[in-house]
């Protein structure tokens, strides 16, 4: 065997551990006995440290990996199950994400010290569902990929389910069936390509072409044929998850019955399937049909960004305002995403990870007083700034960041998103950007009516400050936020010539089959005004 | 003239069957009379029966001397049958050692309850083999009538008198229909040979008398198999049956009827596909919808699983209604991962007992991931795959047929199927919530011996290592030996 082969070979082993490591870990986990405090505590070190451990082999993944080069690396396949293959590998679009990942769960577990019901079966949940959600972004096999998409299900739905709030049961009913009926159209989809491209491996799906005449059904007029019937079932699933507007429905609900831990995985990572998914599926194999339905996607990003913000405005429990904050937040990365320009697709990726950093940042935040008080009503808090000085600087520096303003990372990527949905269409940037300042509204009389003011509740007279644990907890967020909101080339070399690869495949698909950009809706709406 | 010693040969897993379960039957009858004979008697057969069970698995296993007919074409041995032999016969005795605590608690322990599971599965084995439309009734009948009796074993319940009186009326029934359907397909091919009607198939334009036919076969079938809409009779005799018959019912007949369903369709009816394809996919349909709907209002896990068994036979036949060798092979692989699903789950049921009675009501699992975690993470385990949820196996199982079936153009079967398991998933769901998030109510011992925790365990972890994709796992061979005995069935 050669060098080359042999460095692959290590290669992929690292891979492999950094996926299968946090799995392995919750194997180990079931031979503890939970009996006392003490064995609580030694779970939680367990679970902190394989997650620590799983961060540390990534970063030997960030290391190995070179940007410049074409194509996945640190492939591995192997023969499963007698029909699919098994094949894992990373490029520019899907490193940030594993890394994401691994550099949360920590502060996850960090977040988890306070849980005492059933402390292994807890540990056990999150560690299964680390090794799920890295499979997502890893996974070359488009089986395989489903498999680790739709995996996560079962440990969220436990950790809602049993951790949650009241009305725990209903949202984890909710989450559960509302995700599996959208994925399911998806996986009706899956087994049509593999039936057309003969292959079920992603490399070789992004290299056919699927057929983009458009046909009728029984009268019914289907733009972009085949391509238009796939976009749509991958876009029922990834918009579920996303969520976008209409069906964001089970976010809410599931935020606010989860347990933090779980709001912070949910918000941080699981959200992004979605915009993961548009980018390594929908754009690259469906061009035609993205760039047809691109219109239907502005329209429901732009609706998303600008009715969520209304609708957080008039909430009254924190987390179901950051839960649709969240929900403004994603409009941004899918109207980046098919905006199908590289300061959009840059934008869209850079916003998903920086939406990791500070949503989930600020659900930890609403952990630490809802441990305190157990409400998470905004009218019982107020003044808390006079006996938590800490948590109000650190809430402030991730209210600034979800609002966007410059010197965090959430401006550059909504910024991003934003001129590259200006050169897309004027007219949805236009009503987007709003969205700004709507953000600034809500997210500003949250802090406002929590933190700001007089001290008047008599029952937050005892209230202590943020501990030495939670600090910890938020510490490397408000870094994350901060060093990408000053020097976002960080992130951006990571992934920025693999953005530019998918929109050259894009961009000739495209000339190919003979089809324009994207409609202009400002166009069409200047013609109607011009026609009046 | 064939070679006697051959055929003989060919069928020496059932002589060894019928041999040997005629040899209990003698023994039983010596040694029983008294109380303490008759219990001796029982044991002695429970042993023997599970030998020959599992001996005739290795005699079948063993089988090395390729495909071939016997009995001038009666039966075929080939690796189709012997996949489903296997299965039905490891099945029946894993179901045989885990029913000998429940009739030891309600005073059953009788010979006969061994000496007619081993017969039924005999009926089973040439069902799976049965090559012709009269050996195929044989099968049929040989095991219908065995499982007639064992429904009512508990004769002074009336609720297992009913639901073996009920499984035999609808049972003749079916029985009447099938061999209506036999008699129009033998009056219009001229033969009851599944090669000789395929000839006869082949050349003419197919006679309406025919397709006739195929419809009250399908029906007799779809009968066996418990397929909507023939379904009626599952449910009741699910619930009234004794619960280790009924953990009997679920699997081993399962298989056997689902490859003999195969095997009637295929080989007599290849040439016209297209004929019958769309009964058994409106079968299918109906069932997987039934199946998920009607499941969902129930209170009593062996009724729920009635339900789930008529849904997932309802996925399997998803396979079959492709017509493909890949259809078939998903269908085969269906089956072996529905019954090792329902040997884990009717193991733990076969365990849930309060103050010595078997308990069987939903409501008894509650809380149960506090009480017995490691058996509620099983349980969670096997409900998940039921209901298909990646990554555990059951999903794979439902995977392979659908994609059977939109290769074969019927992608609105796949969608179908894809809404019915969401549907479905409810209820299976419902029994993990009742599990981990309901405070313990009224406890529930859970009864077994090693035989029980055993296959129980053996089925939860089987659900998630069968997905690794290391050598050893990788669906622990099932796959490979699916697509060779699909190959056989259609080269």
């Amino acid at each position: 065997m050669d060098v080359v082969a042999d460095a692959a070979l290590v290669d992929y082993y690292w891979l492999r551990l950094t996926t299968f490591l946090p799995l392995g870990g919750a194997l180990l986990m079931l031979l503890f006995s939970e009996r006392s405090a003490g064995d609580q505590l030694s779970m939680k070190r367990f679970a902190l440290g394989v997650s620590l451990a799983t961060f540390l082999v990534s970063l030997v993944l960030l290391a190995k990996f070179d940007p410049s080069l074409d194509g996945f690396q640190m492939v591995e396949e192997t023969e499963w199950l007698g029909l699919l293959t098994f094949k894992l590998g990373v490029d520019g679009l899907s490193l940030p994400f594993v890394l994401l990942t691994t550099f949360l769960m920590p502060i996850v577990f960090l977040a988890s010290w306070g849980v005492e019901t059933r402390v292994k079966e807890y540990m056990i949940a999150f560690l299964i569902l680390e090794t799920l959600m890295i499979g997502v972004f890893v996974a070359l096999d488009i089986v395989l990929f489903y498999l680790f998409f739709e995996g996560g299900l079962i440990p969220m739905f436990l950790i809602i389910g049993i951790w949650g709030g009241k009305e725990r049961i209903y949202a984890a009913f909710k989450f559960f069936l509302y995700t599996l009926l959208g994925s399911l159209l998806m996986l009706v989809a899956m087994l049509y390509m593999i039936h057309v491209a003969g292959s079920s491996d992603i490399e070789q799906l992004l290299a056919h072409r699927f057929s983009s005449d458009p046909f009728s059904v029984a009268g019914l007029y289907i733009p972009a044929g085949i391509q238009g019937l796939l976009w749509l079932a991958f876009f029922a699933s990834f918009a579920v998850k996303m969520p976008m507007w209409p069906v964001h429905t089970w976010l809410p609900d599931a935020h606010v019955q989860a347990p933090t831990a779980g709001s912070v995985v949910l918000a941080a990572v699981l959200l992004k399937m979605g915009g993961y998914g548009f980018l390594r599926f929908s754009l690259p194999m469906f061009p035609v049909a993205s760039a047809t339905f691109a219109d239907l996607v502005f329209v429901l990003s732009v609706v998303a960004i600008v009715y969520t913000s209304l609708v957080a405005l008039m909430q009254e429990d924190i987390k179901k305002l950051i839960a649709y904050s969240s929900v403004a937040h994603m409009g941004y990365v899918t109207m980046g995403i098919f905006a199908a320009n590289q300061q959009g697709v840059d934008g869209a990726v850079f916003q998903m990870i920086s939406h990791g950093f500070i949503s989930g940042a600020l659900f930890l935040l609403v952990g630490v007083i809802y441990d305190r008080m157990h409400t998470r009503e905004i009218s019982f808090y107020g003044g808390l700034v006079n006996r938590m000085p800490v948590f109000a600087v650190v809430m402030l520096l991730f209210t600034m960041g979800n609002v966007g303003l410059p010197g965090t990372s959430g401006f550059v990527g909504e910024m991003l998103a934003l001129v590259g949905a200006f050169q897309a269409d004027s007219l949805v940037a236009l009503v987007a950007t709003t969205g700004v300042i709507l953000s600034a509204a809500y997210m500003l009389w949250l802090y406002w009516r929590v933190v700001l003011g007089a001290l008047e509740n008599p029952k937050l007279a005892d209230i202590k400050d943020m501990n030495a644990r939670e600090i910890a907890c938020v510490a490397p967020l408000a870094a994350g936020a901060l060093i990408l909101g000053v020097a976002p080339g960080y992130a951006l070399d990571l992934f920025q010539p693999a953005v530019e690869r998918l929109l050259e495949g894009y961009d000739a698909a495209l000339a190919a089959a003979g089809v324009e950009h994207a409609i202009q809706l400002s166009a069409a709406a200047a013609d109607l005004l011009g026609a009046k | 003239m064939t070679d006697l010693y051959a055929d003989l040969g060919a069928v020496l897993p059932e002589i060894v069957l019928a041999l040997g379960a005629m040899l209990v039957l003698m023994i039983g009858v010596v040694q029983g009379g008294t109380k303490q004979g008759e219990e001796h008697a029982a044991r002695s057969a429970n042993v023997l029966c599970g030998a020959l069970l599992i001996g005739a698995a290795f005699l079948v296993w063993r089988d090395d001397a390729g495909a071939r007919e016997a009995f001038g074409g009666l039966l075929a041995i080939d690796a189709f049958a012997a996949f489903a032999k296997i299965l039905i016969l490891v099945g029946a005795a894993v179901m045989l050692a885990l029913g000998v605590d429940y009739l030891k608690r309600h005073d059953l322990m009788k010979f006969e309850y061994a000496v007619l599971l081993t017969f039924s599965a005999l009926g089973m084995c040439l069902m799976a083999s049965a090559n012709d439309l009269m050996t195929l009734y044989m099968g049929v009948e040989l095991q219908s009538l065995s499982l007639y009796v064992i429904a009512a074993f508990r004769r002074d319940s009336i609720r297992s008198t009913e639901a073996g009186l009920k499984y035999f009326v609808l049972g003749a029934l079916s029985s009447g229909l099938l061999l209506y359907g036999a008699s129009l397909i033998y009056g219009y091919s001229g033969s009851t040979n599944f090669a000789d009607i395929a000839k006869a198939v082949a050349v003419s334009e197919t006679p309406i008398g025919l397709l006739i036919g195929i419809a009250f076969l399908c029906a007799g079938l779809a009968f066996k198999i418990s397929a909507a809409p023939f379904h009626m009779w599952t449910p009741d005799v699910y619930e009234g049956a004794p619960a280790p018959v009924t953990a009997f019912f679920a699997t081993a007949p399962k298989v056997a009827a689902g490859a003999m369903f195969a095997r009637a369709m295929v080989e007599p009816f290849g040439a016209i596909t297209d004929q019958w394809s769309q009964i058994i996919a409106f079968l299918a349909v109906c069932s997987m919808f039934l199946g998920a709907f009607a499941g969902i209002g129930q209170s009593n896990i062996k009724r729920l699983m009635a339900y789930s068994s008529i849904s997932h036979m309802g996925f399997a036949l998803v396979g079959l209604a492709a017509g493909t060798r890949a259809g078939i092979e998903g269908m085969l692989v269906y089956l072996a991962i529905y019954l090792l699903m329902n040997i884990g789950v009717f193991a733990f049921i076969l365990m849930m007992t309060r103050d010595g009675a078997q308990v069987t009501r939903l409501a008894d699992l509650d809380g149960l991931a506090k009480t017995r975690p490691g058996y509620a993470l099983g349980v969670a385990a096997l409900m998940f795959s039921l209901a298909g949820i990646p990554p555990l196996w059951g999903f794979f199982a439902k995977y392979q047929v659908f994609q059977a079936a939109v290769d074969a153009d019927m992608a609105w079967l796949a969608v179908a199927g894809v809404i019915a398991s969401v549907i479905g998933a409810f209820y299976y769901l419902n029994i993990v919530r009742r599990m981990y998030f309901s405070e313990p109510g009224e406890p529930v011992h859970l009864a077994g011996g090693f035989a029980h925790r055993a296959a129980f365990a053996i089925a939860a972890v089987a659900m998630v290592a069968a997905v690794a994709p290391a050598p050893g796992f990788n669906g622990f061979g099932a796959p490979e030996a699916a697509a060779r005995a699909a190959e056989a069935l259609m080269p």
